[in-house]
């Protein structure tokens, strides 16, 4: 009795499950092992549409006879670069019409139009012609020989199922395109952006866990940023920084406190001197970094709020009873209590910041030293064309990917539950 | 221990009140006043003055009539010391004031002599600078976006400081571009498509998410802890690796630029957290009552339809609106996949008025406003939902 119920209640759990686990199967992990496939091939953006062959009918009278039409098929291969094999053409015409001038590829039967054309190579085009006559001399409908689309078929090879690999896109990201800087690039990034956030995150949690008036209004508009979408946000930060009429540049000048404008998102170097030493600071990667610490930072708060919320009242009472102040009862009770939170969030949002797209690419297109990985996937995927090399770059995400959640759950990844 | 509180109260406090001034001329500037300096030494010369007189007269006064007194001489001085300016700019500074002696009103000789008065102070001042620090940073953007939707460029490249609204024009003259960008650009139809995208992903999501976190909370099965695991690991896998594939897939099935396209996407990426949310809710029904149902004669469908999702509406409700807001603000997949402006959702759309150079930022600005206050509006209607939604889904963002 119990092995049958059990039976229906695993048969039941497939079921219910079945759906969302096709789903993620097919949009999420079928993608990550095809780039695997791609990664070891050489494919361009244009190699990925399958050659088709194209007709398109043109019909035309013939003068002082209506009996009879002319319709033309422009017929070619769609793509430029790849061969179709065993090209089949088919058409149909309404009754009692019948063509007069056939060509040897094809044949008539049962009011259809049959034509084997053969292998079309490259780029082909041909100029197909037909006369039609009605049997009975009387007037062609031509909008009803319209109507009818003829229909073609034929045979090519899709590039990314053939079984030729290479390991050139492999060599052209470790060695061609400055591997080192596009990492380090990335990792500072993430982690003055992961950083950033967490700290200011902490600052807006314990502001909001105190009492004051207007508190709950405060709470909602720090959730602004990550709330609003980021296309918005990411324009009106570029309008706000722009060198030209942006309104942060203009008060500096404008209160003399700069001379000329600084093109804070376009600007690789501001190059200054402390104390003496010159110092390079990479500019425009700093203020994405500052957009990314605005953004993300109601994520931190939300977290360390909920946790300091959930600290013991008691344990404060105590401290003032022990006579401590305002400082040593943030270091010494608020901040022991929300390290493990602080861990876990500098790790998850670690993940995330490192794979951030569009903040960057909205901000800087990846320009002036901002190229980071997730960047580069689609600048050699879409805007160099070469979809193999993309697939590259993403598998390396994928890699650091899992490494750092390997780190991840052998580090925390037990107490991540009970949090 | 009493003089060192006294100094710090003076600068700390001092500091407080230049600034808010300091950001008060700011916004004054943005209307098109033209001041040249900020003045901040002098304003803080002004405060630390107000400060010291304030805090030795303590209370030996009735508190309304020195507020009021102090407030009123200070603020005459500062108009008679400073550049011209108009009424209402010197109303606000009055107001600050004002608001200022007001929260300095406790500390006399007598609140500094307390215990740990020091901590106390700087742990006050820095509370309001935060306060004034978090609202500024984050309104001051969405303040210019709307603000610049209303001006015109070339007025914008004449002053760019000058942010004002011209009242005295009519209604359809001050919103023109929000009537430009319906009517030229075609903002009407991204918002359906975008609406029509969203909702549609929660939708489907919640079909799908539904059963799959009922079976994992409830259901034994074999692979059921290797599921539960590998939902979060699925989760931190980002868009950017998925988008190279689907992209040749869907060129190849003929599904970029269709919206079908889309929503699928958009589900498949939001099942996980859908799922994670959902089943941990489920988990915390009580057994007995489906237990209940089971004896009623009900199936597993009946439970589901008739005592878990009712039971858990609220659950439902933070996973819906943190999918619908994922949805509406995703942008990455609908820049891969669309290209005809027919199926444009609104990201999309405003991403594509910035492609041309030509676009006069206002109306890229009322774009971004369109799209930014539905979202902003659901957000603040439904706050509590949201945010047990966010605090349980920000592992991603």
């Amino acid at each position: 009795m119990s092995t049958a119920l059990s039976k229906i209640e695993k048969r039941t759990a497939y079921t219910l499950l079945l759906p969302a686990v096709c789903l993620v199967f097919a949009i999420i992990l079928f993608p990550i092992f095809a780039n695997v496939w791609i990664s070891f091939k050489e494919v361009g953006l244009k190699d990925i549409r399958i050659p088709e062959p194209r007709a398109k009918k043109i019909v035309k009278n013939i003068q002082n006879n209506n009996s009879e039409l002319k319709i033309i098929y422009k017929l070619r291969n769609s793509s430029l670069i790849q061969d179709i094999r065993e090209v089949k053409f088919s058409d149909k015409f309404p009754k009692n019409i019948k063509p007069i001038n056939l060509d040897k590829r094809c044949e008539f039967k049962s009011q259809k139009i049959k034509c084997i054309f053969g292998n079309w190579e490259a780029g082909y085009r041909e100029n197909f012609e037909i006369i039609i006559k009605d049997k009975n001399n009387s007037a062609i409908n031509s909008q009803k020989i319209k109507s009818n689309v003829p229909d073609l078929n034929g045979k090519s090879d899709n590039i990314l199922l053939t079984t030729e690999f290479t390991l050139k896109n492999f060599k052209n990201v470790f060695f061609n395109n400055n591997f080192s800087e596009l990492l380090m690039t990335t990792f500072y990034f993430t982690f003055f952006g992961t950083f950033g956030a967490i700290l200011l995150g902490i600052f807006a949690a314990q502001l909001v866990n105190q009492k004051f008036y207007g508190r709950s209004f405060m709470r909602s508009i720090l959730l602004f940023p990550y709330v609003g979408p980021v296309v918005a946000l990411a324009y009106t930060w570029t309008l706000l920084l722009d060198p030209n009429s942006g309104t942060i540049n203009s008060l500096l000048v404008s209160y003399g406190i700069i001379e000329k404008p600084i093109n804070l998102l376009g600007q690789k170097y501001l190059i200054f001197n402390f104390l003496g030493f010159e110092f390079k600071l990479r500019l425009a990667l700093t203020t994405v970094i500052f957009f990314e610490i605005w953004r993300y930072f109601p994520l931190a708060f939300l977290f360390i709020l909920a946790r300091l919320q959930a600290i013991p009242k008691d344990l404060y009472e105590a401290a003032d009873v022990d006579g401590a102040g305002p400082f040593r009862k943030f270091f010494y009770i608020t901040l022991p209590q929300i390290t493990a939170i602080l861990s876990i969030l500098f790790m998850i949002r670690f993940i995330w910041n490192f794979n951030k797209f569009e903040d960057i690419f909205l901000l800087t297109g990846g320009a002036s030293g901002t190229l980071t990985l997730p960047i580069s996937v689609y600048q050699q995927g879409f805007a160099i064309s070469n979809i193999g090399m993309g697939s590259a770059v993403s598998i390396v995400i994928v890699l650091l990917l899992i490494s750092f959640m390997i780190i991840y759950f052998r580090l925390i990844g037990k107490r991540a539950n009970e949090i | 221990m009493k003089f060192k509180a006294l100094i710090i109260t003076l600068f700390a406090s001092s500091i407080f009140l230049a600034t808010i001034i300091g950001i008060w001329t700011i916004m004054a500037t943005l209307q098109g006043l033209n001041f040249t300096s900020l003045n901040f030494n002098f304003n803080l010369l002004l405060s630390f003055g107000l400060t010291f007189i304030s805090i030795f007269i303590g209370n030996k006064f009735n508190n309304l009539l020195k507020i009021f007194i102090l407030s009123l001489l200070f603020t005459f001085l500062y108009t008679f010391l400073n550049e011209n300016s108009p009424l209402w700019f010197t109303a606000g500074i009055f107001l600050l004031i004002l608001f200022f002696t007001n929260k300095l009103k406790k500390y006399d000789l007598k609140y500094l002599n307390q215990d740990f008065i020091f901590e106390k102070i700087v742990f006050e001042f820095l509370s309001l600078f935060a306060i004034i620090f978090f609202a500024l940073v984050i309104l001051f953007p969405f303040y210019i976006m709307f603000v610049t939707s209303l001006k015109t460029q070339t007025a914008l490249l004449i002053n760019p400081l000058d942010l004002s609204i011209d009242f005295s024009k009519n209604i359809f003259e001050i919103f023109k571009s929000y009537f430009v960008i319906f009517k030229t650009y075609d903002f009407g139809r991204y918002i359906l498509t975008s609406s029509y995208v969203s909702i549609g992903t929660v939708l489907i999501t919640l079909l799908f998410s539904i059963p799959a976190a009922y079976a994992i909370a409830r259901l034994n099965f074999f692979g059921k802890t290797f599921l539960s695991t590998s939902i979060l690991i699925i989760y931190m896998f980002p868009a950017i690796v998925l988008v190279i594939p689907l992209y040749t897939v869907f060129s190849q099935l003929g599904l970029r630029n269709s919206l079908e396209g889309l929503l699928i996407v958009y589900t498949a990426t939001t099942l996980p957290v859908a799922i994670y949310m959902l089943q941990g809710y489920f988990r915390s029904i009580p057994k007995e009552i489906e237990e209940a149902g089971l004896i009623d004669g009900q199936n597993w469908f009946g439970i589901i339809i008739k005592i878990i999702i009712p039971l858990s509406l609220p659950a439902i409700a933070s996973v819906s609106l943190y999918v619908f807001m994922i949805a509406w603000n995703e942008f990455l997949f609908s820049l891969m996949f669309l290209d005809n402006p027919k199926s444009f959702t609104l990201s999309r759309a405003i991403n594509h008025l910035t492609g041309d150079a030509e676009t006069p930022r206002q109306y890229l600005m009322a774009g971004s406003v369109v799209v930014t206050l539905p979202i902003l509006l659901i957000f603040v209607y439904f706050e509590k939902y949201l945010v047990s939604g966010l605090t349980t889904g920000s592992v991603k963002g």
